[in-house]
C-alpha cells in the first residue's frame, strides 16, 4: 500500500481542462496529486483509508523509536559516566572491600581515611601549586602571544600574509615528538633542566616552549574577523591608533573566545604529562599529573592500594570539574569550533 | 581614473545581478560604496550557507588577468563571492578612485607594525618549533649524539636501520619497533578510530533527536573531556583490576592489566582511548549535523525512508567533512599514543616484561631516556613521515569520497 502512495506523489496529475474545478477539489480532498481520471477515485479513497491507518501505526513507532533512542542514550550515559562513579565509590571503599570477591557498588563503611592518608603521603600543596604556577603563566602568555598573531593576520595586511597563514596551519599536522628531543637540548643549553636548575627555571622550562598556539592563533583570527570593519574605521577616523583599537574594541568584544582559549590552555597544562616528566629533575618541581602517577600507594607486599590511589585521582580530576561547571558554556564552544574548521 | 558615480552605478549593476533574494544582505555593501571608499575590504557576499564572506582582494590581485578591451570585466564571481578586479601595478589599475587607492597605501604603511606584532610568535616558535623540526632531522642522522656535548661521530642512516631491525649496531638488533610499536599502534587506530567515529555518530544521531533532557545528556557525554588522562586511566585499570568490577560481572578472573597478554591489554586501552575520544567526536559532528539542510530531511518524511536509510544516504554523506576531519585527526591522535598507556598500565608500556606495549611514543619517550637521542630522533621523524603519509593518503581518498 505504501507503494502506492508513493507512486501517486510521484506521478504528474493530468488536469483535464472542462472539470478543473471538480478535479481540483478532488485533489484537495485526498492530499494525493495523483491521475485524476473517473475510475480512479476509489482506488484513492481505499489509499485514503491505507494513509489513515498508516499514520497510526506511525504514530506508535514513532513513539517507540523515541522511547527505544531515550533508552539507548541514557544506558550509554550511564556506561560513559561509570567510570567517575567508580572512581569516587573506590575512593572511600576499605581496601578489603575493594579486594573482596564480590563487588559492592556502594562503600559498606565510607572511608574519610583515605583521603587523610592521601594528604599525609602525597605532596599535592607542592604539586598543585607548581601546577597552577605553570598553567597561570603559560594562559597568560599564550593569550598575550595569541592576541598579537591573530590581531596581524585578521586586520593587518602586509605581504605573505596568506602564505604564512598557511604555513603556520601547516604547522598543527607536526607531532610534538618531533620538537620534544631538540627542545630538551635547547631547555638544557639554557640551564632551565639539569642538576643546578632551580624551581624557577624548572617553571620557566614548562611554561616558555608552550607561549604559542596555532590553533588559538586561527581560533581568534576567525573572531576577529568578525568584528566589523567600520569600527576599525571609525576608531581610525576618531584618530585612534590600532594598538588602541586592539585592546580597546577587538579584545573586549572577542572576549568569549579568549575565555575558551584560557580555560582550555589551562586544562592542558593541567593534563600535561610527557613534557613536565622529562624536565622535572627533582620530585619537588613535578606537576599533578606525573605525581599522582609517581606516588606509589602499595601495601608492603607490593599491592596496590586502591583506595588511596583512587582518593589522589579524585582529588585530581575534582579542580577540573569544578572548571568544567563554571565555564561549561566557554569549554564546549571552544571545543566545538575546532570541527568547523574542516 | 574612474570617477566616484561611475563606480557606484558598475558596482549596483553588479550587485543587482547577483542572485535576487540574497540581495538585502548586501546592504552593507551598497552602504560602503555610497558612504565610502573603503568598498574592498568591506565587500561581502553570501555564500550556500548564508554565511558573510569576505572578498579577498588579494587573491584577485594575483591570479586575474584584466581584459584592458572589455570595461565590466572588472567585476566577477568567484563562486558565490563577487570580487573586483584591482591590481596593485598602476598600469592595469583601472578602475580606482583615490578613496581606494588610500586605503591600499594605508595598509602599505602599516607592513611593518603587523610584523612588530608577530614577532613574538615568529621568534618562539622558531625557537620551539623550525629549529627543532630541523635540528630532529639532523641528530636522527648522527651517530652516537651526545646532548649534552652535543658532539658525534659523523653522520649515517644506520640509526633509520636500527631501529626498523635491518641493521645491527655493535652486534644487537632492535625489534622493539617492528615488533610492537608498529603493529600496536596499527591496532590501535584500526580499532579505535572506526569504533569511536560509528559510536559517536549514533550517539550524536540520537541526542540530536531528543526533545528533553538534551542539554544535560549533552553535557553529561562531554564529561570525559574534562578530565586527567592519568587520573582516569588508573581509575579503569581498577575496573580492569583482576579482581575489579569488570571481571566481578563477567565472572571471570582474566587479567587485562597485571600480566595480561597483549590482546587482552587492547580491550580496556582501546575501550579507554574510544570513551575519552567521545567527548569531542560527539561535539563536533552535532555542530555539523546542526548545520545540515531540514529540507533533506523533511524530503525523506514525505517519501516515508525508513529511519536507518535516512542515516546512511542523509545523515552521513552530509556529515561527511566531519567525519573526514574526525579521522584523520584521530588517526594521528592514534599514531600518538602514550598518555593513555602510562595511565592504564604505569610506566614500564608492558604487562608482561617483554615490550607488549610499545607504541611509536613509548619508544621514542624510552630512547629519550637511555640518552640515544638519536634513534629517539630517527623514530619522531619516522612518526611523522607516518602521519603525513597517512594525513594525504586520507585527503587523497575523501576527495572522492566527500559529498560537499
Amino acid at each position: 500500500m505504501s507503494d502506492e502512495k508513493v507512486m501517486s506523489l510521484n506521478a504528474t496529475p493530468t488536469f483535464v481542462q472542462e472539470d478543473n474545478k471538480a478535479i481540483y477539489d478532488r485533489y484537495i480532498d485526498f492530499t494525493v496529486p495523483g491521475s485524476l481520471a473517473n475510475n480512479v477515485s476509489i482506488t484513492i479513497k481505499e489509499g485514503r483509508k491505507t494513509v489513515k491507518s498508516l499514520q497510526r501505526t506511525e504514530s506508535i513507532m514513532k513513539v517507540v523509536s523515541t522511547v527505544l533512542v531515550y533508552i539507548i542514550i541514557v544506558a550509554l550515559a550511564l556506561i560513559v559516566v561509570f567510570p567517575f562513579y567508580w572512581m569516587i565509590i573506590t575512593s572511600f571503599k576499605s581496601n578489603e572491600e575493594i579486594r573482596a570477591n564480590s563487588q559492592t557498588f556502594f562503600p559498606t563503611v565510607v572511608m574519610w581515611e583515605n583521603y587523610i592518608e592521601v594528604f599525609r603521603t602525597f605532596d599535592f600543596v607542592t604539586y598543585m601549586t607548581n601546577t597552577i604556577v605553570v598553567a597561570i603563566f603559560s594562559t597568560l602568555g599564550t593569550l598575550i602571544t595569541t592576541i598579537f598573531a591573530a590581531f596581524a593576520f585578521a586586520r593587518l595586511d602586509f605581504a605573505g600574509k596568506n602564505a604564512l597563514f598557511f604555513l603556520f596551519l601547516a604547522t598543527m599536522m607536526i607531532p610534538g615528538e618531533m620538537m620534544v628531543i631538540s627542545n630538551y637540548v635547547t631547555v638544557a643549553a639554557f640551564g632551565w633542566i639539569g642538576l643546578e636548575a632551580n624551581l624557577l627555571d624548572s617553571y620557566l622550562a614548562n611554561i616558555i616552549p608552550f607561549w604559542v598556539s596555532v590553533f588559538y592563533i586561527y581560533l581568534l583570527r576567525q573572531n576577529f574577523k568578525q568584528i566589523p570593519n567600520e569600527l576599525y574605521l571609525a576608531s581610525k577616523v576618531d584618530g585612534k591608533s590600532d594598538w588602541n583599537f586592539l585592546w580597546k574594541v577587538m579584545v573586549p568584544l572577542a572576549s568569549p573566545t579568549l575565555i575558551s582559549i584560557s580555560i582550555l590552555k589551562f586544562m592542558g597544562a593541567w593534563n600535561s604529562y610527557n613534557w613536565p616528566r622529562l624536565v622535572a629533575n627533582k620530585e619537588e618541581f613535578r606537576l599533578i599529573s606525573n605525581g599522582l602517577r609517581g606516588a606509589s600507594f602499595t601495601d608492603l607486599e607490593g599491592n596496590i592500594l586502591y583506595g588511596y590511589q583512587m582518593a589522589a585521582t579524585v582529588i585530581v580530576t575534582v579542580p577540573l570539574f569544578f572548571l568544567f561547571v563554571f565555564f561549561r558554556k566557554y569549554i564546549m564552544k571552544g571545543v566545538g569550533r575546532a570541527g568547523i574548521k574542516g | 581614473m574612474l570617477d566616484k558615480n561611475k563606480f557606484q552605478e558598475i558596482f549596483k549593476t553588479e550587485l543587482n545581478n547577483l542572485n535576487k533574494k540574497n540581495l538585502e544582505d548586501f546592504s552593507t555593501l551598497k552602504n560602503t560604496v555610497e558612504s565610502d571608499s573603503e568598498v574592498l575590504i568591506n565587500s561581502k557576499a553570501l555564500d550556500e550557507k548564508n554565511n558573510t564572506k569576505d572578498i579577498n582582494v588579494e587573491e584577485s590581485v594575483t591570479f586575474v588577468k584584466e581584459d584592458e578591451n572589455n570595461s565590466n570585466d572588472s567585476y566577477y564571481y568567484k563562486g558565490d563571492t563577487l570580487v573586483k578586479v584591482i591590481s596593485r601595478r598602476d598600469k592595469n589599475y583601472k578602475y580606482s578612485y583615490d578613496g581606494l587607492k588610500n586605503v591600499k597605501d594605508d595598509d602599505a604603511r602599516n607592513n611593518w607594525k603587523a610584523w612588530l606584532y608577530l614577532a613574538p610568535v615568529l621568534i618562539l616558535m622558531t625557537m620551539f618549533l623550525l629549529y627543532p623540526l630541523v635540528d630532529t632531522i639532523i641528530i636522527s642522522f648522527m651517530k652516537d649524539f651526545n646532548y649534552v656535548t652535543r658532539e658525534f661521530d659523523g653522520f649515517t642512516i644506520e640509526n633509520y636501520g636500527y631501529i626498523l631491525n635491518l641493521t645491527p649496531i655493535n652486534g644487537a638488533y632492535e625489534s622493539r619497533v617492528v615488533n610492537y610499536a608498529i603493529p600496536n599502534t596499527l591496532i590501535i587506530c584500526f580499532i579505535t578510530v572506526p569504533v569511536s567515529i560509528i559510536i559517536a555518530l549514533l550517539i550524536t544521531v540520537g541526542l540530536n533527536s531528543l526533545k528533553w533532557f538534551q542539554k544535560i545528556l549533552q553535557t553529561i557525554f562531554f564529561l570525559p573531556y574534562v578530565t586527567n588522562t592519568i587520573a582516569i586511566g588508573m581509575v579503569f585499570s581498577v575496573i580492569f583490576d583482576s579482581d575489579g568490577i569488570f571481571n566481578y560481572l563477567i565472572n571471570s578472573d582474566h587479567k587485562w592489566i597485571t600480566g595480561a597478554d597483549r590482546w587482552s591489554a587492547m580491550l580496556p586501552l582501546c575501550l579507554y582511548i574510544v570513551w575519552s575520544s567521545l567527548p569531542f567526536k560527539i561535539l563536533v559532528f552535532l555542530s555539523g549535523l546542526q548545520g545540515i539542510d531540514k529540507q533533506y530531511y523533511q524530503a525523506a518524511q514525505i517519501d516515508a525512508t525508513p529511519k536507518w536509510k535516512v542515516f546512511t544516504k542523509i545523515t552521513v554523506p552530509l556529515l561527511s567533512p566531519q567525519i573526514v576531519y574526525i579521522a584523520i585527526t584521530s588517526f594521528i591522535g592514534g599514531f600518538k599514543e602514550y598518555s593513555s598507556i602510562v595511565g592504564l598500565f604505569n610506566n614500564p608500556g608492558t604487562t608482561t616484561g617483554d615490550y607488549s606495549l610499545y607504541t611509536m611514543v613509548y619508544y621514542i619517550y624510552d630512547k629519550f631516556n637511555d640518552n640515544n637521542l638519536h634513534y629517539a630522533a630517527a623514530a619522531a621523524v619516522l612518526l611523522f613521515a607516518f602521519i603525513l603519509l597517512f594525513t594525504a593518503l586520507q585527503m587523497w581518498v575523501s576527495k572522492k569520497r566527500v559529498y560537499y
